[in-house]
């Protein structure tokens, strides 16, 4: 076994390194501190192909491998968690469910587009009332005159009011849970859509989450995507994807929580010593470190069975993203202990670390959710079977 | 236009040095090691008139062990269209002519309007490698270029001097070598990347140069490193408190006594 990366996997994670540091990096700060996705920033990330990721080259994505994916969505955590996840919506939760499920026609009008980055697209499951139960959700849809009618609110969506391609769920029959709920690709102007209000968040600042208002939303039948009652199915099939993606954003984050922890702790002083001479402090970045390590790994190994066909990662793809979310927000509250009342400061960086880190044991499913994927799967094993 | 751009692959500007064992070369464990960033502005000089002219071509080439065709493969990622890595034994240890002198047999090998370097190579900060190249080739050169424009066969290259800017004509085929400012590199694309692994890189070795093993490599040097030295580590600053009369004066004794400046 070898545990290093392919000449291909090294390019591309400088590339997306240096594009992080070159164009995301000057800036973060403010848009962070405007609270507000920066718009300019769409064709920067076109151009450089992070918005085609998951997307065939014939429709000028990059079709990128699994790990080449993590690396990429890791080095732009990094420097922004919020740029990060606007990505990783777009790619894991928008152009691959189109690449993957979608009609040849449905390829041909959206997908070069988002690639392209003259759409941005974004995925509509949660509810108010729905969460992590999806089968729960209660947007409802039928058939009229060849066109589906779409009824209902969703709430959480990332990329709300700068998105104009959303994956929504609905259902025909509340009482059919999971069975019941089919995936529309709906365009923002389409008849009835409308946003609602955008959510005023604790991290992420300048990544758009809000409501997406559906009032017999006029959606026409060929933008059914993939067979009626299989929704679920494919939005489950989407995170157990996206989550890899996500494990990767925590793992961005958390690395540069290390990094600045480390640098401090070899600027400080205190009693006469630069506090990374404290025995104390170099245990906190042995373990912040040999954290960081092990949930990279993990979800590497998850990023490559997805590319050896292996059908079902849904366990390792929940074992990488529990294990990297409640990670960083370990990491990055330790970052801001080794930094002292420095780290409680707005002019350092890694307050903002510790906010952004916190959703990512929410998003794409709760820790608690994700326990229960693994659970459920460990038990219906007879021997553990991991990785082969 | 045929463009031919010379690259380097140097430690990333960001490297720690450390002097290795034998004492004359550095330390290459753990290095990042990356295009040389004048380098990367040539290339992006060749890229942009490649796209202005709309025709021709952009070739990649460097001298350097095996690991530099990572060099060479994002030099394709970015946009040139082919690489021509120059390996063998014995062009090991080459100077600054070695080099230039298998450059420019590699250069000869096809047709060539212009050759783009960058002005110096980071690290070693020589300088020689653009003008021997000229040289050799028997062309001119205009060396340190911050803007280039080129119209009827002929380039206009302007030069920043003390005060002023110098604008050089010359004919081509010419070399230039680039200075910042020439340009803003852009950023490779994952497109590109993944264009890459299609394009052609052409390894060549010393017979296929036609060169004299005794004329290259360290056999042919005619400049040795004999010792390398860190600089001396920066003094720690000395902080003086107290009143401004009193730390004036103070001020004023150490750089007198201890610093010996005034
Ligand atoms: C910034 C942000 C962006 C988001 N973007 C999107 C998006 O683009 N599209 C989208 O559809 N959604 C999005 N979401 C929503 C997100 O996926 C949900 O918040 C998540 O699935 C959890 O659902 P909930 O918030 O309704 O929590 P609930 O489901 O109400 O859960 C509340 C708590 O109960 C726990 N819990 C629930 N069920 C169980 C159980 N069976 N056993 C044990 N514990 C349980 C949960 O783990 C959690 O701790 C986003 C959320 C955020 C914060």
């Amino acid at each position: 076994m070898d545990f290093s990366f392919s000449q291909d996997e090294r390019m591309i994670r400088d590339m997306v390194r240096d594009f992080a540091d070159g164009v995301l990096r000057p800036q973060v700060q403010e848009w962070e501190r405007r609270g507000e996705f920066p718009l300019e920033l769409i064709p920067r990330l076109a151009e450089a192909g992070l918005l085609g990721m998951s997307i065939p080259e014939a429709y000028e994505g990059s079709n990128l491998r699994t790990p080449s994916y993590c690396l990429a969505i890791e080095e732009l955590a990094r420097v922004s968690a919020s740029a990060a996840v606007t990505v990783s919506v777009t790619n894991s939760v928008c152009g691959y469910p189109i690449s993957r499920f979608g009609t040849a026609s449905q390829k041909d009008k959206y997908l070069k587009r988002l690639a392209r980055g003259q759409i941005l697209g974004g995925f509509c499951l949660t509810e108010p009332g729905a969460g992590s139960d999806a089968a729960g959700i209660v947007t409802g849809y039928r058939r009229a005159a060849g066109k589906f009618i779409l009824n209902g609110l969703k709430s959480w969506v990332t990329n709300a009011k700068i998105g104009s391609l959303f994956i929504v769920m609905a259902t025909r029959d509340r009482r059919e849970r999971g069975a019941g709920i089919s995936a529309f690709l709906v365009e923002s102007s389409f008849p009835g859509f409308s946003f609602g209000r955008l959510e005023d968040k604790l991290g992420l600042r300048s990544s758009a989450t809000g409501e997406v208002r559906l009032d017999d939303c006029e959606v026409p039948v060929e933008n059914l995507l993939g067979e009626e009652g299989k929704g679920l199915a494919i939005a489950l099939h989407c995170l157990t994807v996206g989550r890899v993606g996500i494990a990767s954003q925590a793992i961005g984050i958390a690395r540069e929580a290390f990094e600045v922890a480390r640098k401090y702790a070899r600027e400080r002083m205190a009693f006469g010593r630069p506090i990374a001479s404290f025995q104390g402090i170099q245990f906190q970045l042995a373990d912040m470190a040999t954290e960081i390590d092990a949930a990279r790994w993990l979800t590497l190994r998850a990023a490559s069975m997805r590319d050896r066909g292996i059908i079902d990662f849904s366990k390792e793809s929940s074992m990488a993203k529990l294990f990297a979310s409640e990670m960083a927000n370990r990491v990055t509250y330790r970052a801001i202990q080794i930094h002292g009342a420095y780290g409680y400061s707005k002019e350092y960086p890694v307050e903002r670390y510790f906010r952004d880190a916190r959703v990512t044991t929410i998003y794409e499913g709760s820790s608690e959710i994700q326990r229960l994927v693994i659970a459920r799967q460990l038990l219906a094993e007879t021997r553990s079977n991991a990785a082969d | 236009m045929e463009l031919v751009v010379c690259i380097k692959q140097v430690p990333d500007t960001e490297t720690r040095i450390k002097i290795a064992a034998d004492g004359k070369s550095i330390d290459i464990t753990g290095i990042n090691w990356v295009v040389s960033p004048y380098d990367e502005n040539a290339l992006e000089e060749a890229l942009r008139i490649r796209e202005t002219k709309g025709e021709g071509g952009v070739a990649v080439m460097t001298l350097g062990p095996e690991r530099a065709a990572s060099a060479l493969r994002s030099c394709l990622a970015l946009g040139a269209d082919r690489a021509v890595h120059l390996q063998d034994p014995a062009l090991e240890g080459s100077d600054s002519l070695g080099t230039a002198r298998a450059l420019a047999a590699a250069i000869r090998r096809s047709r060539f309007d212009l050759v783009l370097v960058g002005q110096q190579g980071v690290g070693t900060d020589n300088s020689q490698v653009g003008p021997m190249l000229a040289e050799l080739l028997d062309i001119p050169h205009v060396n340190v270029v911050t803007k280039l424009e080129i119209a009827n066969g002929k380039i206009r290259a302007h030069r920043q001097i003390e005060g002023a800017v110098e604008v050089v004509e010359c004919p081509l085929p010419a070399v230039v070598t680039a200075q910042k400012g020439l340009n803003e590199p852009r950023y490779a694309s994952l497109k590109g990347i993944m264009a890459a692994k299609k394009k052609p890189l052409e390894r060549l070795g010393l017979q296929d140069l036609g060169l004299d093993a005794a004329d290259v490599g360290a056999a042919g040097a005619r400049n040795r490193w004999t010792r390398l030295e860190l600089p001396p580590a920066r003094q720690a600053g000395k902080i003086l408190d107290g009143e401004p009369e009193e730390s004036t004066a103070e001020l004023v004794r150490l750089l007198r006594d201890e610093a010996k400046v005034i």
